[in-house]
């Protein structure tokens, strides 16, 4: 019993480190990010983040497109096969239209981006530290959180809502042509809907969540690179890692976000 | 005053004492060669001296200023006067070579960009790879790598040159040129040196004084010709290259006696 329970608590201890570790990485990035801005800030750091951008974002494009589309069309026939022997079908729009903005846009981009760029991330800088490229970098009087992960973070702060908006029109795209060959509703007519069907706050509150997870993906990224020690294949488990956590803890934040904004439209 | 003092210096990893007590000064323009076998405690001196780790007590002042308890805006003026190689050269492989070397102009000084490619150029110059600046560090031998890294090291015309295990890996020739350049650097530019390295053919022709180190404490600290005469035990296993542990040694010979002797008993 003593055994399970000093199991457990070191577990927790193990756990509470890592939560630990990530708000003091956070806290330093946010001190950092002012280094990583246009004009006000150093421009070999923005230069950075707008490679990053480009990595995180425009070549992930096609995928999250894709997987948008997909998800759209899954969406729509799984909605449409029950909601037709109500009578209901029109209620697909606003499944696939309120699903993506808050929910589904923002999740689906998430995975994709931690699998592609979390795991980039963990790599590059849990090599780094094998090769003592930042150890070199300290002792260059270099930062290692203002050189390489505030350009990250800024990176992911602005390609991940973008990435999410995309993967909102894309899903949303893949309903309308789902209820086009299916019922015949005029694309046009199909977009009236669904801006009849959304909100601003549909919009706002999946943004709101693109911003969290954008967070998670960077920071969990390169905690988990920063945390490598030993050789290559500490790297590869890092990398393995980074995905793993990135995913668990994106899921469990959308969890609590969407706990909150449910009990706040209710209230 | 000493431009490195080093007093009562301890380090320990996981209750492990790794460097027991050390005390050192290092003057100005002098080479200081930290001499010792693999697990003798001197890449952790290093990192000790290049404020990388923190010791469990004692203290490192580096021009007058204890790296080991001052801010941080003091630690970076310090470490903006110490140019460092490491074994592995650490050079960023995501940066051509011109790069490497221009990274620390660029981030600490205001010169022109034109300023910055002469001052990149003359020092890849110094170390013979004038011609070599637009290729990728993965494109170089190793002792390209390493002479590319001293020339990033000398980027801010430092006053303390650190290299770790220069000539480590390196075939004897190119070991041969890279005492030549640390030879020549120290006459041209009159900085300070410490190398660490086992290599005892480079220890004795770079050194003004070696300081050989044995299980975390100094065994001798003197000038060559006070090395090459020292009766420290110690100090003659090193340098005469005699095994420490002789039983080891004795039961492999009385292996390999009686397998021989078998073998040429069955034939």
């Amino acid at each position: 019993m003593a055994t399970v329970l000093e199991a457990v608590g070191r577990r927790t201890i193990s756990e509470l480190d890592y939560v630990g570790s990530l708000n003091i990485q956070l806290w330093a990035t946010l001190r950092a990010m002012g280094s990583a801005l246009p004009l006000v800030g150093n421009r070999y750091r923005w230069q950075a983040a707008v490679r990053q951008m480009l990595q995180i974002g425009v070549d992930a494009l096609p995928m999250v497109a894709l997987m948008a589309i997909c998800t759209g069309f899954i969406l729509a026939m799984q909605g449409a096969s029950e909601l037709r022997r109500f009578g209901a079908i029109h209620y697909v729009i606003d499944l696939v239209a309120v699903g993506f903005m808050r929910e589904l846009g923002p999740l689906l981009t998430a995975i994709a981006v931690s699998g592609r760029s979390g795991s980039s991330f963990a790599a590059e800088i849990g090599t780094m530290k094998v090769t003592e490229e930042l150890d070199s970098l300290r002792v260059m009087a270099l930062e290692p959180v203002e050189f390489l992960l505030a350009p990250k973070y800024l990176a992911a702060l602005i390609s991940v809502p973008c990435l999410s908006i995309i993967s909102n029109v894309c899903g949303i795209l893949a309903g309308g042509l789902f209820m086009f060959f299916s019922t015949r509703l005029d694309l046009l007519l199909y977009f009236r809907y669904v801006l009849d069907s959304i909100v601003l706050r549909d919009v706002i509150t999946g943004l709101i969540k693109s911003v969290a997870f954008a967070t998670i993906i960077a920071h969990v990224g390169c905690l988990e690179g920063f945390r490598v020690s030993g050789g290559p294949d500490s790297v590869g488990r890092s990398t393995t890692s980074a995905v793993v956590k990135s995913t668990f803890l994106v899921i469990v934040a959308d969890a609590v976000f969407t706990a909150i904004f449910y009990f706040t439209v209710k209230s | 005053m000493p431009i490195i003092m080093i007093r009562d210096l301890v380090v320990e990893y996981d209750g492990r004492r790794i460097l027991d007590g050390l005390s050192l000064d290092i003057e100005h323009g002098e080479t200081m060669v930290l001499l010792g076998g693999s697990g003798s405690g001197k890449s952790t001196l290093l990192r000790q001296i290049l404020a990388l780790e923190r010791p469990k007590s004692g203290s490192v002042l580096v021009k007058g200023i204890d790296i080991t308890r001052c801010t941080n805006a003091e630690l970076k003026s310090v470490r903006r006067s110490i140019g460092v190689a490491f074994q592995s050269a650490a050079l960023f492989n995501s940066l051509s070579i011109e790069d490497n070397v221009a990274l620390t102009l660029r981030e600490h000084t205001r010169l022109a960009p034109s300023i910055v490619d002469l001052v990149v150029w003359m020092k890849l110059a110094v170390v013979g790879l004038g011609d070599f600046g637009k290729l990728h560090p993965q494109e170089l031998s190793g002792g390209m790598k390493k002479r590319a890294a001293v020339a990033r090291a000398l980027a801010l015309e430092p006053e303390i040159l650190v290299l770790d295990e220069p000539s480590a890996g390196l075939d004897p020739i190119v070991a041969a040129e890279l005492d030549e350049l640390i030879l020549l650097l120290k006459e041209v530019f009159q900085m300070t040196v410490i190398v660490v390295t086992h290599e005892l053919p480079s220890a004795f022709r770079i050194a003004d004084r070696i300081a050989m180190l044995y299980n975390g404490r100094f065994t001798s600290i003197g000038t060559r010709d006070e090395i090459r005469a020292s009766q420290n035990p110690r100090v003659r296993h090193f340098l005469d290259r005699i095994p420490e542990d002789m039983t080891k040694t004795s039961a492999v010979a009385a292996y390999f006696g009686k397998y021989l002797q078998t073998q040429e008993a069955s034939e």
